[in-house]
């Protein structure tokens, strides 16, 4: 039985008085797109598997609501994992997993897109498809039943959860939605089944449908092959980028309660240059595509008048490497000066520049000041490839509590590869330094906040091979910084090792895990991301069941030859070219940034005719000037759709 | 030349449950949308000045709740209801507005009785009768986060209204809304014997001290 949006009205008005924050669970903020359910023929429900809180203030599903509703043919509503309390409310009053605008319950969609930007979401991403009774088996879901697609940046090893999601979106999703939105319409048309709408995808530049494929094992449980199960499927799948960055969402949904980010987010720069070799955004995101100021002040003068939000952020992987970025900091500052605008730059290097670009910000400050060294020792951080000299880390320290700052937050890493319990004592070493700099500035007012966090190695990046630590190595470590740093004007804080281990089984996990993520739901894991409600037990209880060894996906040192899981899904980064520089790590040496001049990841030579056709310093490969090659050989992926 | 706002709003629909520290955001953030400056409080983290008259429990509606607002320029009150209006949120609209002298006390020290009009969801035979017998008692003795206090004299009025259309009981409730003497109506309707989240409660008016006749 289906309930109507009126019967899901009529339940919730019952149980919202019982839950914490209802305010989660109704909708109806300011900037809102509700259509007429009947005057659309496709519908769309954006599921960000976690609660509002987290889900509101992701921009990518912010930028696909806006390009969908914009459609005169289609809409898109939200929804949100239910907190417990909520969930339990739900399941014992019949309701199942509704859309915040219209309040129809989550079956009645044509499509349900899910980004998964992280893996511990996998367990809720089971529990909302359970919540909104559609079967969790791709291969169990009939025709009449939603189309479920996922994208986001998990799904660039989206294998441990492959038999739940019918397609996945790979890389950029600002074109492809529409171009599976216009497949679906066609295929709705027609009266054709399932495994048709799904080959019908498969034929999209960047769409993976894992049904497509199969997979063998090495008796040792490494990967044997992938293969095809349908001819026309593509192999490697290539993910989509946009040769230019699309006008800049300006419509931001209002919430009406506090959520993790309450402002209003311009991406000034998508990609990075830096090539830190941990960094797994860094890797999957490349080309670096850059937005005028011109444009991103047009974007925030809008947003601002619609949402009147009293923040901007100037989102970037590393906002030092704006080309404009002073000139864009000057602009903001004199534009907005007097009307109590917050702006936050996040991810700044450490120079002394940054502490000029944040003093120029000086009415707008929150907070302290943040810097990420992510290893103490030069030594160390030429093998991430994040060089930087002491002297240097020191002098900018000096300079941030010299000009009125009391509290600096560094963020390190333990774990990484060929760490030893002196690099981690160097950690504590460092820190004592830089509030010693603080010392002299400003005396005893300096504070200093540690937080660290634990490597994960990624797929996709220089660090694909490493094995990560045990948990009592992770312990042994984090026992050793706890001792170091007990003192009063240093905050330290830390990852639960058990959350570290699940994301690390997790992000270079194989086909099999698909079974490990299920029965782990089944024996209560769901929101996996929050401390207080990680149920590792379930985990282990779930690897044993299907005979698997977890320290097989984190602890085993992998074959440089070894065919990974995700191999077939290409970011545009070369894998040899990941291998070399995972060569270099191991001799600590690094590698320069590519925005001097191009270190050839393999980016450049797929996108050619894509960079060919939009020319200019927005994009910051280098430029293509040689004529296309023969189209037939063009690679998938490479072609702009018009 | 700063002018003080006296507004009068509801506060219902997708608002319903919002809390107080966010109604008092998101009205800082329909006056940044309607471009009308606030006044800002001086110091290391500026305040917008902004009053709430009475906190309005999370999931009850009203059409009387006040706010206070300090706009840093004089500005005609028609432009200034237009330009709210137009800027506010889903589930608030302005009811009154009007200047008042910057002098005068704040808003909070002000309030002294609020009136709900509870609507309940499910039948209830023997209400009346049930309402009686609370009213009769001389003391109510409850417990209000472990500490004792009597919910008696916090109640000010509390009688039948006629069913609404459709043939649901009604009632209206007066209760003492004052700093240290707030009556709850989720409390006195536990005394009723009645669930909260199976009724509507709706505020209808906030009676001020010098409204007191």
């Amino acid at each position: 039985m289906t309930l109507t949006p009126d019967e899901i009205s009529a339940r919730l008005e019952r149980l919202l008085p019982t839950v914490q924050k209802p305010a989660r669970y109704v909708g109806g903020e300011l900037n809102q797109v509700v259509k007429p359910w009947e005057s659309v023929e496709t519908h769309v429900a954006l599921v960000f598997p976690d609660i509002y809180d987290i889900g509101m203030s992701n921009l990518g599903l912010t930028i696909l609501y806006e390009l969908i509703n914009k459609r005169a043919d289609a809409l898109a509503e939200r929804a949100y994992s239910p907190w417990v309390d909520m969930e339990q409310a739900m399941r014992s009053h019949g309701v199942p997993l509704y859309s915040l605008e219209s309040r129809h319950p989550l079956s009645a969609f044509d499509i349900l897109g899910f980004t998964l930007p992280y893996e511990t979401l996998y367990t809720n991403l089971l529990n909302a498809l359970d919540l909104a009774r559609i079967p969790l088996f791709s291969a169990q879901r009939r025709a009449s039943q939603p189309l479920v697609i996922a994208g986001g940046q998990a799904a660039f090893n989206p294998e441990p959860v492959y038999k739940f999601i019918d397609a996945f979106v790979i890389g950029e999703g600002e074109q492809v939605i529409h171009e599976i939105l216009d497949v679906y319409q066609q295929w709705k048309r027609t009266t054709s089944t399932r495994y048709q709408l799904l080959t019908r995808l498969a034929s999209l530049d960047g769409v993976y449908v894992p049904e497509l494929y199969q997979v063998a094992y090495h008796p040792d449980g490494t990967l044997a092959r992938v293969e095809k199960v349908y001819p026309r499927a593509s192999l490697p799948i290539h993910k989509r980028i946009l040769p230019v960055l699309p006008p800049s969402p300006t419509r931001f949904i209002v919430p009406n309660i506090e959520t993790v980010h309450n402002r209003v987010p311009v991406e000034i720069m998508r990609g990075c240059t830096r090539g830190c070799r941990f960094c797994h955004a860094g890797m999957v995101s490349r080309p670096v595509r850059e937005r005028s100021i011109p444009e991103i002040l047009a974007a925030i003068d809008a947003a601002l008048k619609h949402t009147g939000f009293e923040e901007i952020g100037l989102l970037s992987l590393s906002s030092s490497d704006y080309t404009h970025i002073a000139g864009l900091i000057q602009a903001i500052t004199e534009r907005y000066a007097g009307q109590h605008l917050g702006i936050s730059l996040p991810s700044l290097r450490i120079e002394s520049f940054s502490v000029d670009l944040m003093d120029l910000l000086r009415e707008s400050r929150r907070g302290g000041f943040t810097l990420a060294p992510e290893a103490a020792t030069e030594h160390m951080r030429n093998i991430i490839n994040k060089p930087l000299s002491t002297a240097q880390l020191l002098e900018t320290a000096h300079q941030i509590y010299a000009r009125g700052w009391t509290t600096l937050k560094l963020y390190f890493m333990i774990g990484h590869p060929a760490e030893t319990l002196e690099d981690v004592q160097a950690i504590a070493e460092l820190c004592q330094m830089v509030l010693g700099e603080g010392h002299k500035a400003i005396g005893r007012r300096a504070n200093l906040n540690v937080g660290v966090s634990t490597f994960i190695p990624k797929a996709h990046t220089p660090f694909q091979w490493v094995p990560c630590d045990s948990v009592e190595q992770i312990q042994a470590k984090q026992s050793l910084l706890k001792t170091a740093l007990r003192r009063s004007n240093i905050k330290l804080t830390w990852t639960d090792p058990q959350a570290t281990l699940l994301e690390a089984w997790l992000s270079r996990g194989d086909r099999r895990l698909a079974e490990v993520v299920y029965r782990a739901w089944k024996n209560g894991a769901r929101f996996d991301a929050w401390q207080d409600q990680l149920n590792f037990p379930a985990w282990h209880k779930a690897f044993e069941a299907q005979g698997l060894d977890p320290n097989f996906y984190t602890h085993r040192p992998r074959a440089i030859d070894e065919l990974f899981p995700w191999d077939h899904i290409s970011t545009g980064v070369r894998k040899p070219y990941l291998l070399q520089d995972y060569h270099l790590s191991l001799q600590s040496k690094t590698r320069p940034d590519c925005r001097a001049s191009c270190l050839a990841c393999g980016i450049l030579p797929l996108y050619a005719s894509l960079r060919r056709e939009h020319p200019g310093p927005h994009w910051l490969c280098p430029e293509v000037k040689s004529p296309p090659r023969n189209s037939a050989k063009a690679p998938r992926g490479a072609h702009s759709p018009g | 030349m700063a002018m003080r706002l006296r507004l009068t709003f509801s506060k219902a629909g997708p608002m319903q449950y919002v809390g107080h520290l966010d109604l008092h955001r998101a009205w800082e953030r329909a006056f940044r949308r309607s471009g009308l400056a606030l006044e800002y409080s001086h110091g290391f983290h500026p305040q917008p000045h902004l009053n709430l008259a009475c906190a309005l429990p999370v999931g009850f509606t009203s059409c009387c709740e006040l706010l206070d607002a300090w706009l840093e320029h004089d500005c005609a009150l028609p432009d200034v209801e237009h330009a709210l209006t137009a800027a506010l949120p889903p589930g608030m609209e302005i009811q009154a507005i009007s200047q008042v002298d910057p002098a005068s006390p704040a808003l909070q020290t002000r309030v002294n009785s609020a009136v709900y009009e509870i609507t309940f969801l499910d039948d209830l035979p023997g209400l009346d009768e049930h309402l009686e017998r609370v009213m009769a008692a001389q003391h109510l003795p409850r417990l209000r986060r472990n500490k004792p206090y009597d919910l008696r004299p916090l109640v000010e009025e509390a009688y039948l209204l006629t069913p609404d259309d459709e043939g649901r009981l009604r009632m209206q409730l007066q209760l003492a809304a004052r700093p240290a003497a707030t009556g709850r109506p989720e409390e006195f309707l536990d005394e009723l014997g009645v669930n909260f989240a199976n009724t509507r409660v709706h505020r209808t008016a906030l009676l001020l001290i010098d409204d007191k006749s």
